[in-house]
């Protein structure tokens, strides 16, 4: 039903209106005087060397798309979880086979070093 | 209807009862955060034989309010070369997500006030579980645009390590999840505690399911042993290193209140939810508030503990801990399940009569 999430909607509008309220409540009582200085960004005391907008590592990127592949494993698995007891038997073969094929790419992924970090 | 004499439409006195119910539980959420976050220095400072905060009322009682006073009174301060608009939205989403995560979960059974049903929960849905799913993966948006936008390299590295943390514990965390679904047959958390309720705690047939959901829930709220994302010796405080006043408390108290939503969960899947441990004695038995609370801070409890006895992990460890012994174990589990449904079937009467 979708007029179970209205609620949703309303809490939704309560805490984002409490955060804006918070940060609008925040700049209203504290001071604020900025310098050179204080709007560097932090570096340990040092002053900032260029920029935080370069290029990241790769391996990053990667787990991000194996992520994307055990993500949608996941969302197969919720429903057919649900279903699970209807058809037992016929059910866990289904998701074995597909369980199977995945874990063709894991192991790949395994042995190529895709989870290594060094 | 009729309340103190003066008729009133049903709609309307509905929307009156949710705008409160809101309300009272954004309030209740940053009380039980600001007292969790209290008794958690205490016990930290119990298990590190140190005397933790006792100077502000009696025994430091008054420590969180006077933090939230002096969170709200301290300078702002925004790097001039950082995304202002993305800076200042990013605690936002993080504490709202908190929030809103929260609005599903039943925390007692339906309360009877002046003739009227209220349901204990903001919103029952049918989907709850994927919706708390999907609220904590957006949640991740809040820790990654906090990193990205501040322009600082420690920000930056902290919310990486943040984003692929995050993303390689939902997998196990989702996974060790299903062993329950299979079990109830459903997503809805109300019938869930239902199932408990006639067939038993989900935490005997599901032990495995449990410890994965419980590890894999410290690592989703950044704790240690896993709080790489702000490890304060290496990377300063990791993605909020460029966050003061109110929007630094913001990103605290969405961890913790994510720390309490987490627990919530875990007492709601496998611990019987809102459910007595003795149902059978008269008045223990009831099933009551006090019970899911009792419940989640003995969670919140083990939650401080491993944290005041672990190290922090390495990286490399953690996401190999993950992606090779996590994963395989949480689909060990979905196997071991499925021998139990097929060949036990346990609670089959109500699978069916569904």
């Amino acid at each position: 039903m979708p007029s179970d999430y209205f609620p949703l909607f309303i809490m939704l509008v309560v805490s984002v209106g409490f955060a804006a309220i918070g940060i609008g409540v925040s700049a209203l009582l504290g001071p604020r005087r900025p310098t050179a200085i204080k709007g560097q960004t932090y570096e340990s005391g040092m002053t900032a060397i260029g920029t935080a907008r370069r290029r990241v590592w790769i391996r990053y990127y990667l787990v991000a798309v194996i992520f994307i592949l055990f993500d949608i494993e996941i969302i197969f698995f919720y429903p057919w979880a649900v279903v699970f007891r209807m058809a037992a038997e016929f059910l866990f073969l289904e998701m074995a086979l597909f369980v199977a094929i995945l874990l063709v790419g894991y192991v790949y992924v395994w042995r190529k070093g895709g989870f290594d970090w060094y | 209807m009729n309340i103190l004499g003066i008729y009133i439409d049903r709609p309307i006195v509905d929307f009156v009862i949710l705008i409160i119910k809101c309300v009272v539980w954004i309030f209740a959420l940053l009380t039980t955060f600001a007292y969790i976050q209290l008794v958690e220095r205490w016990v930290i400072a119990k298990i590190q034989v140190r005397i933790g905060p006792n100077r502000t009322g009696p025994r430091g009682l008054f420590q969180p309010l006077a933090d939230a006073l002096k969170a709200l009174f301290k300078e702002e301060l925004i790097p001039t070369n950082a995304d202002k608009l993305v800076f200042v939205i990013a605690p936002m989403i993080s504490v709202a997500t908190a929030l809103l995560a929260f609005a599903v979960i039943p925390v007692s059974p339906p309360l009877n006030l002046f003739g009227l049903e209220i349901p204990m929960q903001i919103a029952n849905v049918n989907v709850a579980l994927l919706y708390l799913l999907a609220v904590g993966s957006v949640s991740v948006y809040g820790t990654v645009l906090a990193g990205w936008s501040s322009n600082n390299k420690y920000s930056l590295l902290g919310s990486l390590r943040a984003a692929a943390q995050l993303i390689s514990y939902e997998v196990t965390l989702g996974l060790a999840l299903v062993g329950v679904l299979m079990l109830t047959s459903t997503l809805n958390l109300n019938e869930i505690v239902d199932y408990q309720k006639n067939f038993g705690w989900i935490i005997l047939p599901q032990v495995l399911g449990f410890i994965l959901y419980i590890i894999a829930a410290i690592a989703e709220t950044n704790r240690l042993p896993f709080d790489l994302p702000e490890a304060e010796t290496e990377l300063v405080a990791g993605y909020y290193t460029e966050y003061s006043s109110i929007k630094f408390a913001f990103f605290f108290m969405a961890e913790y209140i994510n720390i309490i939503t987490v627990c919530a969960i875990a007492a709601t899947l496998f611990l019987g939810g809102y459910l007595s441990p003795l149902p059978f004695l008269p008045i223990v038995g009831e099933p009551g508030i006090w019970w899911f609370a009792l419940k989640v801070f003995i969670l919140i409890f083990v939650f401080m503990w491993i944290r005041g006895t672990f190290p922090r992990l390495r990286y490399d460890q953690l996401m190999n801990f993950t992606w090779k012994v996590m994963l395989p174990l949480a689909l060990l589990n979905v196997l071991i399940t499925a021998g139990i449904i097929i060949f036990f079937q346990p609670g089959a009467a109500q699978a069916f009569a569904r």
